[in-house]
């Protein structure tokens, strides 16, 4: 799963006219920027944020997924959902770990998550409100997060593309099963179809919205797609989604609940309605009507956990002593 | 900030199969090298991706510093004659 492009990031640096120019150049020639390598502060920073974000999106999605697990409708489903949600606590481990080559910690990165301070995707402040919900999210959000992640494979940051990469291959089994589960809906009874129809209502423009705010609104993009960070901008690759998504949605017999949409012949693209930012921005600000729910769960979870990291480590001290004294009374 | 002590962290190699190098896949934290094993094989490899995996602690690798890569590696760059195309062998001898 993902978090949109990069909410807020300072990208503004401080090195020499030369020492930027040198490190562009390196970018232009499709170099690979790797862990110790020098590299302005700015481009670390809007990394550290970025790959944060990401990984704070993979962890805090495992919310509203999770609260389907025990309400599978079938052992297949059950399984599936299971290790689908399996795989983004896992993903959300991949770019931690990727994010912390960069000098931040783990410990900090989970600090700000915890505090409310980190941001991750608005799209996981919306609840699960039926079964049919999780069809629309590994349709939808999953399908999303595909194509934004696709490009991420050749970031310039090596660390992050390897995340990527491994993240990108797990991930089309988490759309195929949510469209699995959107299909049976659709073909089932008309009860079911309704069910269906009435995620994708609630899911699809905040779909829409993991891409991030317009091209001419998005401030930082253009310092991202320098660095190569970023290989496409917002729109193109929302654009890109909506047209493969719609014959998708029209397969099973749903409708996109858009009345604008349209296929533009000429620029062989869909014209859609206005996305509505004001909802977008109050998500992103704290009042989407899952962010304390969530930010409450995920400290609930790590209080609960402490007792456990505690113990661990505890239980490492003592065997570590115990083999110092083995050690000592061998020689 | 958090008052707990750092979990440590573990770089992760994963051989995919026999008649392979081991291949270093990521990182993790864990307490203890048995954790860090048993974390690796859930983040690391839950489709098959190896069979044998090695962790170590991040803190015990001793790394080459990437701003003196020019000099380390350079002394290398100009032997040529470390390279079979360095000798002239008549074509007649055949492959060599």
């Amino acid at each position: 799963m993902y978090s949109q492009g990069l909410i807020g990031a300072d990208s503004s640096t401080t090195e020499s006219a030369e020492f930027l120019a040198l490190f562009q150049a390196r970018i232009d020639r499709e170099e690979k920027i790797e862990p110790n390598d020098p590299m302005p502060e700015g481009y670390r920073r809007t990394l550290v944020r970025q790959i944060g974000q990401h990984a704070h999106s993979e962890i805090v999605g495992m919310l509203p997924e999770g609260n389907w697990i025990t309400r599978a409708p079938s052992l297949r489903r059950k399984i599936a959902l299971l290790a689908k949600v399996q795989d983004e606590g896992g993903h959300g481990l991949y770019l931690y770990s990727a994010a912390e080559t960069l000098g931040v910690s783990r410990e900090q990165m989970t600090e700000e998550l915890l505090n409310g301070k980190a941001k991750y995707s608005s799209i996981f402040n919306y609840p699960t409100l039926t079964w049919a919900d999780i069809g629309a999210i590994g349709w939808l959000v999953d399908g999303a997060a595909i194509m934004n992640q696709i490009p991420l494979c050749r970031c310039s940051y090596g660390p992050y593309a390897r995340a990527m990469i491994r993240v990108c291959k797990e991930e089309s089994f988490h759309q195929r099963q949510g469209y699995e589960i959107m299909m049976a809906l659709a073909r089932g009874s008309d009860e079911l179809k309704e069910l269906a129809q009435d995620a994708l209502n609630r899911w699809w423009w905040p779909s829409l919205m993991m891409f991030g705010p317009h091209d001419s609104e998005s401030t930082h993009s253009d310092q991202s797609m320098a660095w190569k960070i970023k290989r496409f901008s917002n729109d193109e690759l929302r654009q890109k989604f909506i047209t493969a998504t719609v014959p998708q949605a029209e397969f099973i017999g749903l409708t996109v609940p858009d009345p604008n949409l349209r296929w533009n012949d000429e620029t062989k693209l869909y014209e859609h309605s206005d996305i509505d930012w004001a909802e977008f921005k109050a998500v992103v600000a704290g009042n989407g009507r899952m962010n304390r729910d969530r930010i409450r769960d995920r400290n609930k979870a790590h209080d609960a956990g402490a007792w456990v990291r505690e113990a661990a480590l505890a239980h490492a001290a003592k065997r570590a002593d115990r083999n110092a004294i083995a050690r000592e009374a061998a020689e | 900030m958090t008052t707990e002590a750092l979990t440590p962290l573990w770089e992760v190699f994963i051989r995919p199969r026999n008649g392979l190098h081991h291949r270093h896949v990521g990182s993790l934290h864990a307490a203890d090298s048995a954790m860090a094993l048993q974390a690796a094989r859930d983040v690391y490899t839950r489709r098959g991706e190896g069979n044998s995996i090695w962790v170590v602690r991040s803190a015990d690798i001793a790394a080459s510093d990437p701003s003196f890569a020019e000099p380390m590696f350079e002394p290398a760059d100009d032997k040529i004659y470390r390279h079979p195309t360095f000798y002239d062998i008549p074509d007649e001898v055949g492959h060599m």
